[in-house]
């Protein structure tokens, strides 16, 4: 490192007088960042923020309508089914890919890491992660032509193990698509806990586990005692981001279900969307993204707050 | 003994939960290079006769392909670069820089980071439209650049935090600059953080889906994803065309996790806790 710098700056002696206010004269390194998020972050959310509180259609002048557009919401069944459904993709997108991943790193970092080698460990791994690096539009086409209702690939192979009776129209039954959705979410989803929680196990104090073990302390019983607390930063990472996404899902509605049969997979992203761009309601549009805003911001902070309190807790 | 015997069905048992993981793929690749008549005689899970390639040329130039993936190319490219080069500036500023109030301009970032893509995409379609940017890729470009940039200012900031002061210190008795110290030492010294930054903006915005789909209607700036999603919404395509466009929908993004998988595992670990 000091041979880059001797090199970097060898024969470089001008202007050394004394330099008033150091501290602040990096500022202007930061001028073109807070430019560029006034204009593409922060005057687009606060107009967004604005248009909820009125009845702009996207053209003409937008009537102040104060709070009417949240009142309406309240009583919006449509809005409120959006909500729940956003309840299913966090248990399909965050809690199940968090508890399925960790029983998988752990299985990996103990079982096949130690006696297979870490070759298979990396092929496995990225098989797993595999899912998580495809666009979700991609995803979206492989899955709706796999669960398609005539010719699909699950219901082909459900008649070629003698199971017919199971076969669904499996994104088009409003009673099925919902959960339809959800297993195609894990699968996008399984990699990244597993990635994340993998790199935290080898920080993880082997000594922990082999004195664990003579105690003859089981696989179980050690993975919730010492791999778990261990390992809980990540857990809330992994969790925190994972929930945020859940709520904020759209492309994988969009491809799969259109938020359909019926508004069976509605998600609150789908909904403003559509109200948006197909109703050009953008007063209404506006306000269903900021209550989503809201609880994003909301969850995000809970999250960060449980995660400092949990590195805190570790003693590192 | 025991230990082997209980290790082998723990190992059997991830390779059945890889190999399911993997299989939906290997059938969207079986059946792109099936011809229609197989594919309605046989179904969708026997074997291919043999390569038929038509149906995967055919659905390249219906929705020219190559204009897609090059605006991919581009637009990705163009986000990962000039991301990298904002959360650099901003990071400088905060990490090294240490100015007043350092504290908020971070929270500031990290909060631009969180927000919802649908609180912000009516205004800057409307912005865009005013500004005469509506359905250009530079306005893709410029909105991921600035989404990314909040990422990446978060993360490089607490790296350069941790940067070591002699250094600097010792370029500044040199009488070195700060535009100087920043090119010649900070950057090169960071490079290997830079890169996997890079490779994340780069796959991050690939993987768009919302913006790109609202700000980029044109056939000629639609990017890989936006092609494919749009497509399949409007379910015009048969059996055939449908693998065809999911396979070469999976192709680019398996090419690149081949090429950058270590830095891709490896950046999750750093992004995550730090």
């Amino acid at each position: 490192m000091t041979i880059t710098v001797e090199r970097g700056v060898t024969g470089k002696k001008t202007q050394a007088g004394p330099p008033r206010r150091p501290r602040d004269s990096y500022a202007l390194f930061l001028l073109p960042g807070v430019l560029a998020f006034l204009a593409v972050i922060v005057v687009p959310f606060l107009m967004n923020t604005g248009v909820s509180f009125t009845d702009w259609q996207g053209v003409g002048s937008p009537g102040w309508t104060g709070l009417a557009n949240y009142r309406e919401l309240m009583d919006d069944s449509e809005f409120w089914a959006s909500f729940r459904h956003s309840l299913f993709m966090v248990v399909a997108m965050a809690a199940l890919p968090t508890a399925v991943g960790l029983v998988l790193a752990a299985a990996l970092f103990d079982y096949v890491g130690k006696h297979f080698g870490s070759k298979t460990v990396a092929v496995l791994r990225a098989c797993f992660y595999l899912p998580q690096v495809l666009p979700i539009a991609v995803a979206g086409i492989v899955w709706s032509w796999i669960l398609a209702p005539t010719d699909g690939s699950l219901n082909e192979l459900l008649k070629a193990i003698g199971l017919s009776s199971w076969q669904q129209d499996w994104l088009g039954d409003p009673d099925i698509a919902l959960y339809s959705v959800m297993g195609v979410m894990v699968w996008v989803q399984i990699g990244f806990p597993l990635v994340v929680f993998m790199a935290g196990l080898q920080r993880v104090d082997p000594l922990l586990h082999e004195a664990a073990e003579l105690d003859g302390a089981g696989w179980w019983s050690r993975f919730w005692h010492i791999t778990l607390p261990q390992i809980r930063p990540e857990i809330y990472v992994v969790l925190t981001w994972c929930t945020i996404a859940a709520l904020k899902v759209f492309g994988a509605v969009y491809v799969l279900t259109k938020g359909g049969p019926g508004g069976a997979t509605n998600v609150p992203s789908y909904f403003s969307f559509t109200t948006f761009f197909e109703k050009t309601q953008v007063g209404y549009g506006a306000a269903i993204s900021t209550v989503l805003t809201v609880i994003i911001l909301a969850l995000s902070l809970i999250g960060l707050k449980l995660q400092t309190r949990a590195e805190e807790g570790d003693g590192s | 003994m025991t230990t082997a015997l209980r290790r082998y069905p723990v190992l059997i048992a991830l390779c059945v939960a890889a190999l399911f993981m993997i299989i939906p793929l290997l059938i969207v690749a079986l059946n792109a290079v099936k011809s229609p008549t197989e594919y309605s005689q046989n179904g969708p899970l026997s074997l291919p006769d043999g390569l038929y390639m038509d149906g995967l040329k055919d659905f390249w130039e219906r929705v020219d392909y190559s204009q897609k993936l090059f605006n991919s190319l581009l637009i990705s490219g163009a986000v990962a670069v000039c991301a990298v080069i904002l959360s650099v500036l901003n990071a400088y500023a905060i990490g090294i820089g240490r100015i007043k109030g350092r504290t908020w301009v971070l929270a500031f970032f990290v909060l631009a980071n969180m927000l919802p893509q649908e609180a912000l995409v009516y205004p800057i379609y409307y912005l865009s439209k005013e500004a005469g940017l509506y359905d250009t890729r530079l306005s893709v470009i410029i909105v991921f650049t600035v989404i990314q940039a909040a990422f990446g200012t978060y993360l490089l900031s607490s790296v350069l935090g941790q940067f070591p002061r002699e250094i600097i210190e010792a370029a500044k008795i040199d009488g070195a600059n700060k535009w100087q110290i920043l090119w010649r030492i900070v950057v090169p010294v960071s490079r290997p953080t830079l890169g996997v930054l890079m490779v994340f903006f780069f796959i991050w915005t690939w993987n768009e889906f919302l913006l790109p789909l609202v700000m980029l209607i044109s056939n000629d700036n639609q990017t890989v994803s936006v092609a494919l999603g749009v497509l399949q919404g409007q379910r015009l395509m048969d059996a055939t065309m449908t693998n065809a466009a999911a396979l070469l929908g999976v192709l680019p993004a398996i090419v690149f996790f081949l090429l950058f998988q270590r830095t891709l595992t490896r950046g999750i670990a750093v992004g995550a806790v730090k």
